[in-house]
């Protein structure tokens, strides 16, 4: 799949980069769907990386764990969500000696949540090096209920809380790992716009 | 001077008002014609005798009620008050900042009696009377910054210094003009000012970080900030904005000048000795445009101001689509005449409204 060219915007906004190898003591992988393809690409550049790799996967219907095994990382883990392999992700930080490397590839919900855990662990958010890959959905929080509605691909869109019609901002919190919703029709209720694509 | 406390609402039958001296000390913020981006930043070193610069932390006729305004907040949504965990020394800073001023610039209000860490706190418009162990979070009801900023007005910022930049990792904010600490929590400087338009073109937050982080004990600064709002609301937060958006289509030119106010944001920064952060009170005052058309110089302004200011700047402070009904308003409050320079009422040498 083709790398998503974000229009540019605010400076709250992630920006991604291109993964490329770096020295370490160890590194790790995490990764959903597409961002499969990162991996493979980075570990094509730098064949020595998985040997010393710690990949963990979350295929989401995306048929490439086959290709990522084939890599022979160290330590190679598939998930079947986020919120089932997160406990494993902290446990991977938590673990973390000085000199790990950290990779991290795909949506920016797997994205931006795995950052956060990351910098819960104590590593800045400078320090982790991502790439977006794939759907270009957003993880975002509601303002007023604070409820996350995840894989968000349409503005407005209905909060998946409280049901208000919300408008998608490019402001994000890497602490809340979201962009953030607002209601579109507060001043007019009921005046809903037709959604559309957020980048149409 | 006595201070006699208005007994009054920010939401509901919103009863806040201002006394004839509110109107004359209020912080109108618009020193020419017309308005800019700017850093516009100066030291806060006190001022004209009764006006809102002349103390490190103001207080006035609303303080009593703008307290009560804060308890209903946080009592529905105790999220618009956080401290991430490395803050709390910054927080013991502002307490001792917020004593030690009050009860120096306000001594028949304010006491503190200090018996090396055995401190005693008297608020007395508050009623409050409380004996606690300074640096001992276990000796107050509430955190720190919590229990102090709950008796001082305006919302409080608490940012720490680190990596050359400035960053968001405690507030109180139940004042704000439509931003989320909840939301801006852990976000450094250009980050929470990055929904901010054209003020990072012109190099407005490089500029006011640079002048920000060298700020220095004892040397604080202040600037005005300003926005509108419809009603005295002071809880303007995106939090609520889907209740109270909608008043603002109750504007009509029958009621434009009792229910529009021009919100200013006295914003002040002090370092802080031990932790080295910076606190950055944004103390909000409300005035409506009947009172301010009272002030024939603030008229003939707010009316070139507000016609001039490029669209942006109106879409962003939210009252693009009110604008045209606010111009039919405030044209009939001037008459032509030159202004003085300066944001003072200067009552008693500009020229009274020509019909």
């Amino acid at each position: 799949m083709s790398k998503f060219d974000f229009p540019t915007s605010i400076l709250s906004r992630p920006v991604y980069g291109t993964l490329e190898p770096r020295p370490g003591a160890a590194h790790l992988f995490i990764a959903d769907a597409h961002g499969a393809e990162a991996i493979l690409d980075v570990a094509g550049v730098d064949t020595s990386l998985m040997a010393k790799a710690h990949v963990i996967y979350l295929p989401n219907g995306e048929g490439y764990g086959d290709a990522l095994r084939a890599l022979k990382p160290a330590k190679y883990y598939e998930g079947p969500s986020y919120p089932a392999s997160v406990q494993r992700i902290r446990k991977a930080f938590a673990d973390a000696k000085m000199g790990l490397q950290v990779y991290l590839a795909g949506t920016e919900g797997l994205i931006g949540q795995a950052q956060n855990e990351a910098m819960q662990a104590g590593i800045p958010h400078t320090a982790i090096q991502t790439e977006h890959r794939g759907s270009t959905a957003r993880r975002m929080q509601c303002v007023h209920c604070k409820g996350i509605t995840e894989n968000v691909e349409t503005d407005p869109f209905v909060c998946a809380h409280c049901g208000l019609n919300l408008f998608v901002r490019d402001h994000y919190s890497r602490r809340l790992a979201a962009y953030q919703g607002v209601c579109i029709d507060a001043e007019d209720p009921g005046n809903v716009p037709a959604a559309k694509g957020i980048y149409e | 001077m006595t201070i006699q406390f208005n007994d009054e609402t920010f939401r509901d039958d919103y009863s806040f008002y201002n006394s004839d001296r509110a109107i004359k000390r209020f912080p109108f913020p618009f020193h020419e014609d017309s308005y800019m981006y700017s850093v516009n930043m100066e030291q806060h070193r006190g001022g004209p005798v009764d006006s809102i610069y002349e103390k490190r932390f103001d207080v006035d006729e609303h303080y009593l009620s703008e307290m009560r305004d804060r308890a209903m907040v946080l009592a529905d949504d105790p999220l618009r008050c956080q401290s991430l965990p490395h803050m709390t020394l910054a927080g013991w800073d502002l307490l001792e900042l917020i004593m030690v001023s009050k009860s120096e610039d306000y001594p028949d209000l304010f006491e503190l009696h200090r018996d090396g860490n055995k401190w005693r706190w008297i608020n007395k418009p508050m009623g409050i009377d409380d004996t606690f162990t300074f640096l001992d979070e276990a000796t107050l009801p509430y955190g720190p910054m919590e229990y102090i900023t709950r008796q001082a007005q305006g919302d409080f910022a608490v940012l720490d210094q680190r990596d050359d930049n400035l960053w968001m990792d405690a507030g109180m904010i139940t004042t704000q003009a439509d931003w989320s600490l909840d939301f801006d929590l852990g976000m450094n400087f250009f980050e929470w000012h990055a929904p901010v338009p054209l003020a990072h073109e012109k190099g407005i937050f490089i500029r006011a970080l640079k002048f920000l982080l060298n700020i220095q004990q004892g040397a604080p600064a202040r600037r005005l900030n300003w926005t509108m709002t419809v009603n005295p609301l002071l809880d303007t937060s995106p939090e609520n904005y889907h209740k109270w958006g909608v008043q603002k289509t109750e504007i009509a030119p029958e009621n434009l000048g009792s229910k529009q106010h021009l919100r200013v944001e006295l914003q002040t920064f002090f370092r802080l000795p031990r932790s080295n952060a910076l606190v950055f009170p944004i103390r909000c005052y409300l005035c409506s445009f009947q009172d301010l058309m009272t002030v024939p110089k603030w008229g003939r302004r707010l009316h070139r101001v507000i016609r001039d200011l490029p669209e942006e700047l109106a879409t962003y402070k939210g009252f693009i689509d009110n604008r045209p009904m606010m111009l039919d308003y405030l044209s009939k409050f001037d008459d032509g005449q030159p202004t003085s320079d300066g944001i003072w009422p200067d009552l008693e040498t500009e020229p009274a409204l020509k019909k």
